[in-house]
């Protein structure tokens, strides 16, 4: 029995702790325990928040403020200040930008205003590694009524007419995947939980984990009662070592309490989860490819069909799910599939998870309902973009998206619409770029990712993506001509055409997308008119040597009170001239 | 300790909730009655931290889930010391004084639960008033 008066919510997401939250925790802990406050007051680590960009965060309840950024240091005046004598520490509370007025509720926030969650329901709301807390929301009442109240084809019926698609990119009907598993014939059948998040910039699966694992076996359960199968797996990415542990602590939580393991809710359904643990190619997200992987053979795309629903692990009838989409579909169990479809758009129900990052004041996790613009997303939730520069562009989809300008902002973002603006919904990660970003040198670190990424296992992938980045090198080193614009549209065209999976076909989606919005960024290479470095305005230097001072490679010349120059050849385009320079003499290149 | 049905699975999530009402109360906003502690030197000194124990036992025991108790600064009445405000939706806020461990549970017991006022211990204008 608790008689806790106050609960001090600690963030414990991967962002949160690589920002020392565990020692916040530590510190809290034994602080409360001196001050003796410990009986009273209960120190609970929680899943991400979504709002990294202000991390560490510290929620008190059930005053519900919430304290950004917070240090190891400042544990001592919160406890001080807020818990011992119930006075905020305002210099802790979040300032909204544009009205400059301080916010102890998340709740009058722009970042949290117009977020709608439904699979980061319980992030930053429970203890990730306390079943009874994940009971306390309703866990595993999805599971128990699925089992003692529902027959498998009610329950496909169910996610069907929800209009749950998949969110890991492909946008595939989930009830429909079911279906087709429940179908093939077999004894022996899978779930899999496809956690190899891939995508740079995105972390949506990972913060799900790492904050509402359970919610994920659960759904799996589901789905295996749905398809016939008695076994899941995860497969995740070694390189989450965090949410592997939240996985592990649940998956035992769960059998502890026999909502795994045998007979079930005593309904005689079996099911069981174990992970895999994936080495972190990118390629392994392909659905074909992930299964090769976790048989113990090469990470490398097979073509379909045959469907994994037909032949998938071991050659049985599998499913594979995103994580996201698990996450969805115990709501969907619990509130009707009428409620979830009530919420989007006509094609695209629920909510998306994006990951936004770049060049964005509120850099973090968003949870949308389909069908709010991107202008929302950036702008209102996201706070608009860093340093109050101009808005360039957005990258959706990671590697194998495009970019979306300006003038299409106020689309409002589902599956078919963001596909209509040249781009793809992908995960969900969100890459904001300002006006100082270079859009060839992005498509190029992008095509780097893919032709690095690429299994080698067709050709036009693992020579295509190759060539065209050689020709990407070229352009950028001022090496290149107008002729390369053109074999670069040639061969991408191709490529798309020909390759075998997934990755291929999408790999030159970031150059083809950025050379149809920004084609004068690119010829400005081809004609070698681009420049590459820093330049300094000699009617405006001073010469005051702070940027001499600052120049890392030291190609800045110059006398005392007399103008600078800057060495072309030598200069690396860092910046830092013009970061340090108080007379506006630096001219970007 | 398996659980073999969803009565038990129920039964669970009941004694669960406790552990993480605060939470909920906290994040709810509408119809929760609100007790404001004074928790600053004088208050804590003139024993509020007793009296917000008192007043959660109380509600505990009574089993109410609208009613969420939450420390503040100085209320201004140090003469009367440990002060509770008691917000109720739609209706004035009235503040208590001299509230020791006994007038917290009458506040909970006689207010909170029959909308009684304890004579003795109303103090004349509230904090917002005032």
């Amino acid at each position: 029995m608790s008689n806790y008066r106050m609960h001090v919510m600690v963030c414990a997401g991967t962002g949160c702790e690589a920002a020392e939250s565990k020692i916040i925790i530590e510190n809290f802990k034994e602080e409360l325990k001196l001050k003796g406050y410990d009986q009273e007051i209960q120190v609970v680590k929680t899943g991400c928040f979504g709002f990294c960009g202000q991390g560490p965060i510290v929620k008190i309840q059930p005053d519900n403020v919430f304290y950004v950024k917070v240090t190891p240091a400042d544990v001592k005046e919160i406890i001080e200040e807020h818990i011992i004598k119930g006075r905020r520490v305002e210099r802790l509370l979040f300032e909204d930008p544009k009205e400059k007025v301080k916010l102890e509720k998340h709740d009058n926030m722009d970042f949290y205003k117009k977020q709608y969650r439904i699979a980061l329901r319980n992030c930053g709301f429970i203890n990730p590694e306390d079943i009874e807390e994940y009971i306390a929301f309703e866990g595993y009442e999805a599971l128990g009524k699925v089992l003692t109240e529902m027959q498998p084809e009610d329950v496909i019926e169910i996610v069907k007419a929800s209009g749950l698609r998949g969110r890991g990119g492909g946008g595939f009907p989930a009830g429909v995947k079911w279906g087709f598993t429940k179908n093939s014939p077999g004894d022996e059948k899978y779930v899999i939980c496809n956690a190899d998040e891939g995508d740079p910039g995105a972390f949506m699966d990972r913060s799900i984990l790492e904050g509402d694992p359970h919610s994920i076996l659960e759904a799996m359960a589901i789905a295996g009662y749905a398809t016939g199968a008695n076994s899941g797996i995860v497969y995740i990415r070694a390189e989450y070592p965090l949410a592997i542990k939240r996985l592990e602590i649940a998956i035992d939580q769960a059998r502890e309490m026999g909502l795994l393991g045998e007979n079930i809710f005593e309904s005689g359904f079996d099911f069981d989860i174990i992970l895999k643990l994936g080495a972190g190619a990118f390629v392994c997200g392909e659905e074909t490819a992930l299964i090769h992987s976790m048989e113990g053979c090469r990470g490398e795309p097979t073509k379909k069909p045959p469907f994994p629903a037909e032949s998938g692990y071991r050659g049985k009838p599998t499913t594979v799910n995103n994580v996201e989409t698990l996450a969805n579909v115990c709501p969907i169990i619990l509130k009707g599939s009428e409620w979830f479809s009530s919420i989007g758009t006509e094609t695209s129900k629920g909510t998306k998870v994006f990951a936004l990052a770049g060049k964005v004041n509120n850099v973090g996790l968003v949870e949308v309902p389909m069908g709010t613009t991107l202008r929302e997303i950036i702008f209102e939730i996201g706070g608009g973009i860093c340093d109050g520069k101009k808005f360039k562009a957005v990258q959706t989809g990671g590697p194998s998206g495009g970019v979306i300008t300006e003038k299409d902002l106020d689309t409002p973002i589902d599956y078919e619409s963001i596909k209509e603006i040249g781009s793809m919904m992908g995960s969900g990660g969100m890459i904001v770029m300002d006006e100082d970003n270079d859009m060839v040198e992005i498509a190029k670190f992008y095509l780097d990712f893919t032709q690095d990424e690429s299994c080698g296992k067709c050709t036009p992938c693992r020579i295509g993506t190759k060539r065209m980045y050689e020709i990407l090198e070229r352009l950028t080193n001022l090496e290149g001509d107008m002729e390369d614009l053109e074999k670069l549209v040639d061969l991408g065209n191709m490529i798309k055409d020909t390759a075998l999976c997934g990755l291929g076909q999408t790999a030159p989606n970031p150059v083809l997308s950025t050379m149809r919005y920004f084609p004068e960024e690119y010829e400005a290479y081809a004609k070698r008119e681009k420049t590459k470095s820093y330049r300094i305005d000699p009617e405006k230097c001073i010469g005051c040597t702070l940027c001499a001072k600052a120049c890392p490679v030291n190609c800045i010349t110059g006398k005392v009170k007399e103008a600078h120059v800057i060495d072309e050849s030598a200069c690396i385009a860092c910046g830092a001239c013009f970061t340090v320079c108080k007379f506006d003499a630096v001219i970007k290149p | 300790m398996a659980i073999k049905s969803l009565d038990e699975l129920k039964k669970i999530r009941d004694a669960s909730k406790k552990k993480v009402d605060l939470r909920e109360k906290g994040e709810s906003t509408d119809n929760m009655i609100e007790l404001l502690v004074g928790m600053a030197t004088c208050g804590i000194a003139a024993g509020a931290r007793e009296t917000m124990k008192a007043l959660n036992d109380a509600i505990e025991e009574a089993g109410l889930d609208n009613v969420k108790v939450i420390q503040v600064g100085c209320m201004g009445y140090c003469h009367s010391e440990p002060t509770v405000q008691a917000s109720i939706p739609g209706k004035e806020p009235i503040l208590f004084g001299n509230v020791d461990v006994d007038t917290a549970k009458n506040i909970i017991d006689k207010y909170i639960i029959s909308g009684e006022l304890l004579d003795d211990h109303v103090l004349n204008r509230t904090f917002r008033k005032a």
